[in-house]
């Protein structure tokens, strides 16, 4: 089972406070133990949502908004992706990362859908456009 | 915490850590039989005790003290019962404080080479190849004897005691817990790497309509790759292994159709690949080709399943550079399989006739004479030449030789394809 583990944003995070060195070599060994388990796929920080955009939809209407955004608590700061066995084991390795923030911080853990949740909803042509625009979006 | 919550937690914080304690214990007592046993007894207590104390902050630590506090009570039992027999005038204290010495120094030790020796140990060549595919799965991967059985589809006494029968032997062979090195250490890797893949190709080789666990399988060996290039961090042919793993998995969703029929990689959905895997894999190989790999057995077929991944269409597919690949693994690993498909390679890349030409001496050998694959190659080769007739004969000798009725009525609806009066393109 795939899931995003998402490291929430704080108030440090959002005025960009890069971690010290302590929590940079705690997170360095958390990640090596992460490759080692071989539940690793993929894993980033993201910059301050000041840097970021937002496109709102509104019919017709597309409106570009700029950052920074005010919901501090649930905007993501950095994030990884992890190949487990079931939730249970995600609950258990996100409980050994080091505390991401200087103060209170959280994690979220999301599964992703996967291709049999979508079996009655998608109809063969739609699967058919979506592969066609990952195709594009791919080899970027 | 509810009790059913804290068992949960108590058995996942377990599976997470089995392998590195039987490794741990392994080193210690130097046999995987009573390493497990020992880890066994720490979940034991744990279980009992958890509940009442709460999980402690260190959990994977708690265990392996745990089991460690088992082991120096074994060894001081042994050591009473071998100084009553011998007499030895030696002071138990001093024998106790030395084991606890060489246990402290074992743990101390980076738990990644204790891990690795496991795998070494689990994959070793006097156990045979089933046993060793068991041992893996169980010591390693933490999959349970019930779990194997069904995804062999075999009964649970039958892995049982495969799984006991290997651990004798291994407890016969003491030579086998010794940490290989030079000549000798590429020789156990190479066995571990095949047996990963013989993992993976279990998984692979089952169908939509089979059981799940079976088609995990293709996930437990990747995450054994993934596990063994984190702690062989040099190993070029992990990396190309996992590589090869990880591309060929990302297409298993669009391998099956809504039938439960075989859909080949041109006619494949390339929506359904699962591109973060393909990303991976690429990036995966990469690591193995800057390790100097680039020629190793593993990395050479991930290459060529990177070509594939790497196409957004099928007609994108750069042929003439998968046909080169497969000229050069033909001289790593020479096989007619792999003749076979670097035919088919060289005639996407410079026609059907191409491919007729490579194919001419495969048919004349004896190994090859039923062999599917051979024939339907030809037919495809023959009907994209536009010689019909003979194409049809070819798809008609391969769907005699299958036993599969998906795969029969695909080789008859080719041949049905090559009516002489008007060919009819492929669907």
């Amino acid at each position: 089972m795939r899931v995003m583990v998402m490291v929430k944003a704080t108030k440090d995070s959002e005025e960009g406070v890069m971690p010290g060195p302590e929590l940079f070599e705690a997170m360095g060994k958390f990640n090596e133990e992460l490759v080692k388990a071989g539940i690793m796929l993929n894993g980033d920080g993201l910059k301050p949502s000041s840097q970021g955009k937002r496109i709102a939809f509104d019919g017709p209407k597309r409106t570009v908004i700029d950052g920074p955004f005010a919901e501090t608590r649930e905007l993501v700061a950095g994030f990884w992706v992890w190949e487990v066995k079931d939730m249970a084991e995600a609950i258990e390795w996100a409980k050994r990362c080091p505390n991401p923030m200087p103060g209170p911080s959280e994690l979220e853990i999301r599964p992703f859908y996967e291709m049999a949740d979508f079996a009655d909803v998608l109809t063969p042509e739609i699967v058919e456009r979506d592969g066609r625009l990952r195709d594009q979006l791919k080899d970027r | 915490m509810a009790g059913t919550d804290i068992h949960r937690s108590v058995e996942t914080v377990f599976r997470i850590e089995q392998a590195r304690l039987i490794a741990g214990l392994t080193r210690m007592v130097r046999d995987v039989g009573l390493a497990e046993e020992l880890a066994q007894d720490a979940l034991v207590t744990a279980l009992s005790e958890w509940p009442r104390t709460g999980v402690p902050d260190n959990p994977g630590a708690w265990l392996m003290t745990t089991a460690k506090r088992r082991a120096i009570d074994r060894l001081r039992r042994a050591h009473m019962q071998e100084r009553k027999h011998a007499e030895i005038g030696r002071d138990l204290d001093e024998a106790r404080d030395d084991d606890v010495a060489r246990i402290d120094a074992a743990l101390d030790d980076d738990i990644g080479d204790d891990l690795l020796n496991l795998i070494f140990i689990a994959c070793h060549p006097v156990l045979s190849p089933d046993a060793r595919v068991t041992l893996t799965l169980r010591l390693i991967a933490g999959l349970s004897t019930e779990e194997i059985a069904r995804a062999f589809l075999a009964t649970e006494p039958t892995i049982a005691q495969r799984i006991s029968r290997a651990k004798k032997t291994l407890h016969d062979s003491a030579a086998a817990y010794e940490a290989p090195r030079g000549e000798e250490r590429d020789r156990r890797l190479a066995s571990v790497l095949e047996v990963i893949y013989l993992i993976f190709n279990e998984g692979y080789a089952a169908t939509a309509g089979d059981d799940l666990i079976r088609a995990d399988l293709c996930g437990e060996a990747q995450r054994l790759g993934r596990i063994l290039t984190g702690i062989a961090p040099n190993e070029p042919e992990a990396f190309g292994l996992l590589a090869l793993m990880e591309i060929q998995a990302s297409r298993l969703k669009a391998r099956v159709g809504p039938d439960g029929e075989a859909i080949m990689l041109p006619e494949q959905n390339r929506a359904l690949w699962d591109h973060l895997l393909i990303h991976h894999g690429l990036e995966t190989l990469a690591r193995a080709e800057a390790l100097g790999g680039a020629d190793g057995a593993y990395a050479l077929q991930a290459a060529i399943a990177a070509c594939h991944g790497r196409a957004r269409t099928a007609a994108d597919t750069d042929w003439p550079r998968i046909a080169a690949l497969y000229d050069r693994l033909r001289a790593v690993t020479p096989s007619p399989v792999v003749d076979l498909n670097r035919a088919v390679a060289h005639s996407m890349a410079f026609g059907p006739e191409a491919g007729l030409e490579l194919l001419q001496p495969l048919e004349a050998q004896a190994i090859m004479r039923d062999y599917l694959p051979l024939p339907a190659a030809k037919g495809d080769f023959l009907y994209r030449a536009g010689r019909y007739p003979q194409a049809r004969a070819a798809f008609e000798a391969a769907a005699s030789l299958s036993r599969n009725a998906a795969e029969r009525n695909f080789l008859l609806k080719r041949a049905a394809a090559c009516g002489p009066a008007r060919p009819v393109t492929r669907e």
